[in-house]
């Protein structure tokens, strides 16, 4: 006879589960059941801990230690001076401050014809089409930091490319903390990318250096066929905060993705990035880089589904552990039986700086298909002396020669960024993490 | 004043019970002059060349070596180079992600900062470089890749005396520089060390054999044979190790 066995619930889960109690209403039925479910999930389950395998490098239960209170509207003149990140790329931008789009902030008017542009507040109250895809990502599992989204986020953006549509010009959300007591912010957004279209999305994430605040993001991406999307994302919360993201695709056929994220700030971070290969032929590249120093903890958790055949995957993660910091990877691959003709290649590199540093790769492959080509690998290594002794024969000092070499490692995930004017802004972050090391 | 005073040097590989690699090795290199170093393998010949660089690996047990009237052992790496050491790899590092034109700049300027001089401007550079790949057969694309990533054999000895020719060091030392190389290669790579020399600058060459020294021609040959210098001669000193061979210093030693 088995009994179930009720855990003890941890301060921050029962701060959640209060909260949890007065969901919003807006969006109709479909969505206030959405948000029931999720709610129901996390009071059932609570937050993941190491006995979770898909946590258990991020063991959320020890690491969030509290529920902050939810975050309340920020004041346009201080989201404005607090902001920072991506200035001066080109990009449109659209800022959302403490979960919240500030339009005052944001660059809304002359939208490109095909490009449409809502905030998910206007989306909710509404009952465009789009809303119909909101929420239809879900991954076929119990995902704590996606449920508290979903439950939770009243605000984010809705953007759809129309059919066709080559939109130039990146569109920017730039999510940015904003007040002097730490709070929780949630935000979700969905991107639409109609077939045949091509659209690049960056979005951003910072706050007051200091504040411990906790945010919570999810993106659902929905590409079309033949569709072309760029995904380009920027982490530099406050080294004190906890930063949870989740990313959705479902991929139609033909159609080429590329996501790069880039993770500096937050003193606690996990990306979850879940893609279902659902057309045929299509071609995908889901690569990251990840700067750490301190105590940071950063995981990078990849679930790919390859579900039907001839598709090609790539992931290249890039991660540098100074101090005592502590970097994560686990992607899993599934190719299903459909899936033949799957090539898959995941790489997972990690640079050790600090004595201290961890790295904890863990690279998995479920292939029920006969005929594909998957592999990975996973390294994890000091820099090479022979390449900095070669560097300092040449009259480079060893801090030189160490920031051009952890440069040329970020390098080769950065160099995959398309858009010009988003790349060399991460270089140029890149840079500053490097000349800010002692 | 001697450029180069090397004095009864003694050097292990590293740890306390490293194999004694130099055993009282002397040489005094003045500037203009060329010295050709040449002896079987594992008599020192590289390990040598490594010491002056100030490559970690090797610890320096007994005597001293004086560079432009300072102790070179007690600089930093960068430091000897800033002061003109130059080491000419005999297996080039390949250094991915970091463009050869980037590398170059950074180093040049990396010794200018230290030597107190102002770091030379993009266009100044672009011209120096233009000018000296071009002489040494070095195009466009090459410069834009990862220093020496995939590079031929060829390729990256002639990387290293572009990487030379721009540095200006005042001691060359170049490690087996004709490994490798086919006799076209060997021309081109002669022929950019040769115009390098000059009454400021040394060059300290370690080869097997004497095929180098046809085209870049020594004032000095010294023999070398476990971990030191044990006969020195002029450049006909090649020719007879050519003939000869070197086993009479082998057993003259052991």
């Amino acid at each position: 006879m088995n009994a179930e066995i009720r855990p003890i619930r941890t301060p921050a889960e029962q701060g959640l589960s209060g909260e949890l109690k007065a969901l919003s209403r807006a969006g109709g039925p479909r969505i206030v059941a959405l948000r029931t479910a999720a709610a129901q999930a996390f009071n059932d389950n609570g937050l993941p801990h190491r006995r979770v395998e898909e946590w258990k490098y991020t063991d959320l239960r020890t690491l969030m230690r509290e529920a902050l209170p939810l975050a309340t509207p920020a004041a346009v003149a201080q989201v404005e001076a607090h902001q920072g990140l991506l200035l001066d790329t080109g990009a449109r931008r659209i800022v959302v401050a403490n979960g919240a789009v500030v339009p005052e902030l944001s660059d809304l008017a002359d939208l490109e014809p095909g490009l449409s542009i809502l905030t998910l507040a206007q989306a909710l109250a509404g009952a465009g089409e789009t809303l119909a895809r909101l929420g239809t990502l879900e991954p076929g599992r119990y995902d704590a930091a996606l449920a508290l989204n979903t439950a939770l986020a009243t605000d984010g953006v809705v953007i759809e490319v129309g059919e066709g549509a080559q939109i130039a010009r990146p569109v920017h959300v730039a999510h940015v903390v904003s007040g002097h007591r730490p709070a929780a912010s949630f935000a979700r957004s969905l991107v639409v990318v109609g077939a045949g279209a091509h659209f690049t999305y960056a979005e951003s994430f910072e706050g007051p250096a200091g504040l411990g605040y906790q945010v919570n993001s999810a993106t659902e991406f929905v590409v079309g066929d033949e569709a072309h999307l760029d995904v380009v994302r920027l982490q530099e919360d406050s080294a004190s905060a906890l930063h949870l993201s989740t990313l959705l695709f479902e991929i139609g056929r033909a159609a080429k993705v590329h996501a790069f994220s880039f993770g500096i700030g937050a003193g606690v971070a996990r990306t979850t990035l879940y893609a279902n290969l659902a057309g045929e032929d299509s071609q995908v590249g889901f690569n990251g880089a990840s700067l750490l120093k301190g105590r940071q903890h950063a995981d990078a958790t990849l679930f790919l589904d390859h579900q039907v055949p001839g598709c090609e995957s790539r992931e290249l993660f890039k991660t540098v552990l100074d101090d005592s910091a502590r970097g994560v990877f686990q992607g899993k691959i599934v190719v299903r039986q459909a899936a033949q003709k799957t090539d898959g290649r995941m790489m997972s590199r990690a640079l050790v700086l600090g004595d201290d540093a961890e790295m904890d790769n863990k690279p998995e492959l479920e292939i029920f298909a006969d005929d594909v080509q998957c592999g990975h690998g996973a390294t994890c290594g000091a820099i090479d002396d022979d390449l900095l002794f070669y560097l300092r024969a040449r009259g480079i000092s060893l801090k030189d020669a160490q920031s051009l070499l952890v440069q040329a490692f970020v390098g080769e995930a950065i160099e995959t960024v398309e858009h010009d004017g988003l790349r060399e802004a991460l270089v140029a972050r890149a840079e500053a993490w490097l000349a800010a090391r002692g | 004043m001697a450029l180069l005073d090397i004095d009864n040097l003694h050097a292990r590989i590293g740890g306390d019970h490293g194999k004694e690699i130099l055993k009282g090795l002397s040489l005094t290199v003045n500037p203009g002059e060329v010295h050709a170093i040449m002896g079987p393998n594992g008599s020192g010949k590289s390990t040598l060349s490594y010491i002056l660089a100030g490559k970690d690996d090797y610890e320096v047990t007994d005597g001293a070596v004086t560079f432009d009237g300072e102790n070179l052992l007690d600089m930093e790496i960068d430091e000897r180079a800033a002061k003109g050491v130059f080491l000419a790899f005999q297996y080039p590092i390949e250094v991915p992600g970091v463009a050869t034109m980037t590398f170059l700049r950074a180093a040049l300027n990396a010794q200018r900062k230290k030597r107190g001089e102002a770091e030379v401007s993009t266009p100044d550079f672009l011209r120096l470089v233009k000018e000296r790949a071009g002489h040494l057969g070095i195009n466009q694309d090459m410069l834009r890749r990862g220093v020496n990533v995939g590079f031929s054999g060829g390729e990256k000895k002639r990387a290293e005396i572009l990487q030379m020719a721009i540095l200006q060091p005042k001691l060359c030392i170049l490690d087996e520089t004709d490994s490798g190389l086919d006799i076209d290669a060997l021309k081109v790579v002669s022929e950019g060390v040769n115009a390098l020399r000059s009454p400021d600058r040394a060059m300290i060459v370690i080869t097997h054999y004497q095929r180098l020294l046809n085209h870049i021609v020594p004032d000095f040959v010294h023999v070398m044979n476990k971990g030191r210098i044990v006969r020195s001669g002029g450049k006909e000193l090649a020719l007879e190790l050519e003939a000869n061979g070197y086993a009479e210093y082998q057993q003259d030693a052991a």
